[in-house]
């Protein structure tokens, strides 16, 4: 098997055991990126001697004889929306064209400590706007799978990286689903972690109490190592909890006895046919390895939408007011005062999705209309956090599939944001009630694959990844060839 | 003609004293070289996070406890969105309808009255950059402008008052005693000129005995007292002017140009942003307990006013005294200290008053920085006192005490600034100028009393002010047998 095949972790302990150097691994996997990224156009940016030389920092321990840390040597791409100090960091906006961060998100401190060489930076829908890739200023990413198709978003780049073998692990961030629907589309492992589990500080805000940084990786035992790398409180963010660290390893492969698992009316009512029949099949197989299934009702789920597309854009639409061309970024020219230059550089920087979320966003906190919208959506949202409450007292876990379909054609729902919106359906809930959830790979629709939600209790993560691991050897999903 | 009652309710931006700004750690220091004091937190980098400093929730208690106000349990920050170039953000971290305190009030003396004036709320704020215009003194005319953020993101707290003042001179006395107490407590150093202390008035004016509001107008740049006295008056006039004439008032907010003592409109209602507040998502509510308000309760120090008419009752301080004694906490506590040491209240009020003050306004010092201690003090005036020192040498020895912060012990005894009360001296030095001025002799024995200061005063120079002048002028009425 290439070397580019391999998991994250066994990628590792050849490093570790000096079987194969770091260098030979990242230089595996940037020639793959060359290899493939003409037709994925998966990375904006590409940071090879980064990559390559943090690697021979990694290899020279090695040679010392210095212990490794986890995963240390197992090179990663990042979404380009998470900040690198000197390297570019667009969100995939005309906006931030060019735009050198002065600082490192804490996600980036931590990996260069822990020694995973960066490959790039990753594409996304602008902003993180979007669920298939397409809002990006800069170019259209391609499913491996089928390159006719969208790799979802908008974390699309950082999916397509590891399911077409440009990187063994990325990060992504997950607003209303962006990491577990393109997961779902690619056909990887895609995990959100709880809100507050890891730290936002240098995670460019679409919004900021639904956003949360998490991962790609190709099986369930890589997610649960990156988890551990990734948690933890940040002092620089007061949403990061600051909890007891914690192994999320530890229950992988010593299966649960007595699982229970909801499956919640509202998440199979709009599927076709065809896919409805996959997951009964699916249910099946795992029911007779002795996980109960249990049908449940979460009544408020049916709002969520509606509740999702008021508070993310209300929130964006104050996050993205400093993109106002005055200290970095782009500014238009020729404008003769600072409202002009602001209005203008804003009219040319941002895309139209971006633009609609704004939009709806400034409208609904409006004078007049902020008890209406913004204050009404907070409590439908706290009722969606309950509904899930009640749920976890009966089971252990909640799981559905990812999304409605698999992934659709590039274009194919470009002029219909409302369409678009909808692919997020199943994913948007946990968002809004700020648990955690994941996407693995549990059979193909159509040649494409199709994504199996684990959605967990608050920082129960390690149960999560448990559940994940055993449906997962279940499964038996083969991956993209 | 309508009488007309004014209706007047301030706002005032008070720069919370700490080191470290709201949501970071830059420096707060005043007066840096531009964007020195800078971060991505406070220059508003894409994906920077605030994390609220908490020694400005203390300080915020502090004042809120000092003007009656009920401190609320829960606390949260609001977005305040609007742009402007020197709002790195485009929105503002404030507080909306979860303010920390709430619903006080201050008393303030007014030409000898009480005025209790309410204060609907106190809530933080981060403070925004500066602009600096090129080419021309403001935007007008300027060929472009430069950012300068050390300045944003400084902590702010915003103190509201009901509109319970009726004239511009309770606004400025308001506006003082404001500023007395946020000094007083540490909150706020108090500084106009750096902007540390800043001031908005609401203004509008009713018909004498009615009850609702007329329409308000709000004043904003009063820098100074004077200013908010100024400008306060001006704007009354303006108001009555066209009410008289049966116009209306039109809801705008005006500018205060100190130089030309003038008020222009800014913008008006219609023009007004809605700055759209929401929960800023990236900071948690804030829980004040109990247990926290008790803490900064008992922390909390005696109030100027308080202290005034303690100083008046207790140790028999004239108003004027009582009033000098408090002006700020560095002369109360250094008061307060001295007279710990068994000094007497009105002799340390004099000196403070009269030399001491005379002294630190001629080298631009203050008590806190000079070297005059309290026991130093209280040592010079035991010796003063106990007759060891005249009242002229005592004078000498604050200026050296200032100047040099030796000991008095030390200074009396290297320099014999010692009162000479030996008799023998004292009466061969009055015999001695009694025989170079016959003249003044002559006089005496016809009873003029007043010659008695001329020739004290001759003795006291011979003795370079050391004999004891009780002791001279007892001598000189035995031997002219004067009473």
């Amino acid at each position: 098997m290439p070397l580019i095949h391999k998991p994250a972790t066994e990628l590792h302990e050849l490093i570790k055991t000096k079987q194969v150097s770091s260098r030979d691994v990242t230089e595996a996997f940037l020639a793959q990126i060359h290899h493939v990224e003409p037709s994925l156009n998966a990375f904006l940016t590409l940071t090879d001697d980064l990559a390559l030389s943090m690697a021979d920092a990694v290899d020279q321990k090695v040679s010392k004889g210095l212990p490794l840390g986890p995963l240390e040597g197992v090179p990663i791409a990042i979404k380009d929306n998470i900040c690198t100090e000197n390297i570019p960091t667009t969100c995939a906006s005309t906006i931030l064209k060019g735009f050198l961060p002065p600082y490192n998100a804490t996600l980036i401190e931590t990996l260069k400590q822990a020694g995973l060489p960066i490959l790039g930076k990753t594409n996304m829908d602008e902003f993180a706007m979007g669920s298939s890739t397409e809002t990006s200023a800069y170019q259209k990413t391609h499913n491996p799978w089928n390159v006719d198709c969208v790799p979802g978003g908008s974390s699309g780049g950082s999916a397509v990286a590891v399911a077409g073998f440009e990187a063994p692990l990325s990060i992504g961030s997950d607003t209303g689903g962006s990491i577990r629907q393109p997961a779902s589309f690619c056909g990887n492992v895609g995990l959100k972690p709880t809100y507050g589990r890891v730290s936002r500080y240098g995670l460019i805000a679409f919004a900021s109490s639904l956003d949360q940084i998490g991962s790609f990786a190709n099986n369930v035992t890589d997610t649960a190592h990156l988890l551990n790398l990734l948690a933890g409180h940040d002092p620089k963010d007061s949403t990061s909890l600051a909890l007891e660290k914690e192994d999320f390893t530890r229950l992988l492969g010593s299966p649960k006895k007595g699982l229970r698992v909801g499956l919640p009316n509202e998440f199979f009512k709009h599927l076709s046919p065809e896919v409805k029949a996959l997951y009964t099949t699916l249910i099946n197989t795992l029911s007779q390895d002795g996980i109960e299934f249990v049908w449940l009702d979460l009544p408020s789920i049916e709002y969520a939408l509606a509740t999702y597309y008021i508070i993310a854009p209300a929130e964006a639409s104050s996050n993205l007011a400093r993109y106002d061309g005055v200290r970095f970024g782009f500014r238009a020219a020729g404008t003769s005062s600072t409202a002009e230059m602001i209005e203008q550089s804003r009219s040319q920087g941002f895309g139209a999705e971006v633009k609609r979320r704004i939009l709806i966003g400034t409208y609904v906190l409006s004078s007049g209309y902020y008890d209406a919208y913004y204050k009404k959506a907070q409590k439908v949202r706290t009722l969606i956090k309950k509904d899930f409450d009640r749920a976890f007292e009966q089971v252990d876990i909640i799981a559905s599939p990812t999304t409605p379909t698999p992934a659709f054609k590039l274009g194919e729902k470009t002029n219909d944001p409302l369409e678009m919106y909808l692919s997020d359906i199943m994913t948007i809930p946990l968002n809004l009630a700020g648990l955690p959830g994941l996407s693995i790979p549990c059979g193909l629709h159509n040649n494409l694959p199709m994504g199996w939600q684990l959605m967990g209790k608050a920082f129960d993560e390690a149960r999560l990844l448990q559940v994940a691991h055993q449906m997962e050897s279940l499964i038996g999903f083969g991956g993209c060839a | 003609m309508t009488q007309w009652e004014v209706v007047i309710g301030l706002e005032i931006h008070a720069q919370v004293t700490t080191q470290s700004k709201l949501f970071c750690s830059c420096s707060t220091q005043f007066g840096s070289t531009p964007n020195t004091q800078v971060c991505p937190v406070c220059t508003g980098m894409p994906g920077a996070l605030p994390v609220l400093n908490r020694t400005v929730l203390d300080k915020a208690i502090t004042l809120g406890l000092a003007t009656h106000c009920t401190i609320n349990e829960h606390n949260e920050f609001a977005r305040k969105n609007y742009f402007y170039p020197d709002l790195p953000k485009g929105y503002q971290i404030s507080q909306l309808d979860k303010p920390i305190c709430s619903l006080g009030y201050l008393d303030v003396e007014v030409d000898g009255s009480t005025r209790r004036i309410g204060l609907t709320r106190i809530h933080m704020e981060e403070d925004a950059g500066k602009l600096v215009h090129q080419g021309s003194d403001n935007i007008k005319g300027a060929t472009h402008s430069l950012v300068d953020l050390n300045r944003s993101s400084v902590p702010l707290v915003e103190i509201v008052s009901e509109p319970d003042i009726r004239s511009a001179k309770e606004a400025k006395a308001y506006m003082e005693s404001m500023a007395q107490i946020v000094r007083w407590l540490g909150v706020c150093d108090g500084n106009l000129e750096e902007g540390s202390l800043r001031c908005d008035a609401n203004i509008s004016l009713r018909p004498k005995g009615t009850e609702t509001l007329g329409t308000k107008t709000e004043v904003k740049n009063l820098n100074s007292f004077k200013s908010v006295e100024r400008a306060i008056l001006l704007e009354i006039e303006r108001q009555t002017d066209i009410l008289d004439e049966g116009g209306t008032i039109i809801q705008e907010t005006r500018h205060y140009n100190e130089a030309t003592n003038s008020t222009k409109s800014l913008r008006s209602k219609e023009e007004a942003h809605d700055y759209r507040y929401f929960p800023d998502p990236d900071l948690v509510p804030i829980a004040i307990d109990r247990a926290w308000v008790s803490r900064i309760e008992q922390t909390l120090p005696e109030l100027p006013t308080a202290r005034h008419k303690r100083y008046q009752t207790e140790l028999g301080l004239s108003d004027y005294d009582a009033g000098k004694m408090t002006v700020d906490r560095e002369t109360g506590d250094f008061f307060e200290a001295t007279l710990s040491l068994g000094s007497s209240a009105k002799e340390i009020a004099n000196w403070l008053n009269g030399d001491i003050s005379a002294w630190l306004k001629e080298h631009s010092s203050t008590l806190a920085i000079c070297k005059l201690t309290p026991a130093h003090l209280a040592e010079m005036l035991k010796e003063l006192i106990n007759g060891t020192i005249s009242g002229k040498i005592a004078k000498q020895l604050v200026d050296d005490m200032l100047e040099t912060g030796t000991h008095p012990s030390t200074l009396i005894k290297e320099k014999g600034l010692a009162q000479v009360n030996d008799t023998g001296a004292i009466n061969q030095m009055i015999d001695i100028v009694l025989s170079e001025n016959p003249k003044a002799v002559e006089d005496l024995k016809a009873g003029k009393v007043q010659t008695m200061g001329f020739i004290v005063g001759q003795v006291m120079r011979k003795s370079q002010g050391k004999a004891n002048p009780d002791q001279v002028n007892k001598r000189l009425k035995e031997l002219f047998s004067l009473s």
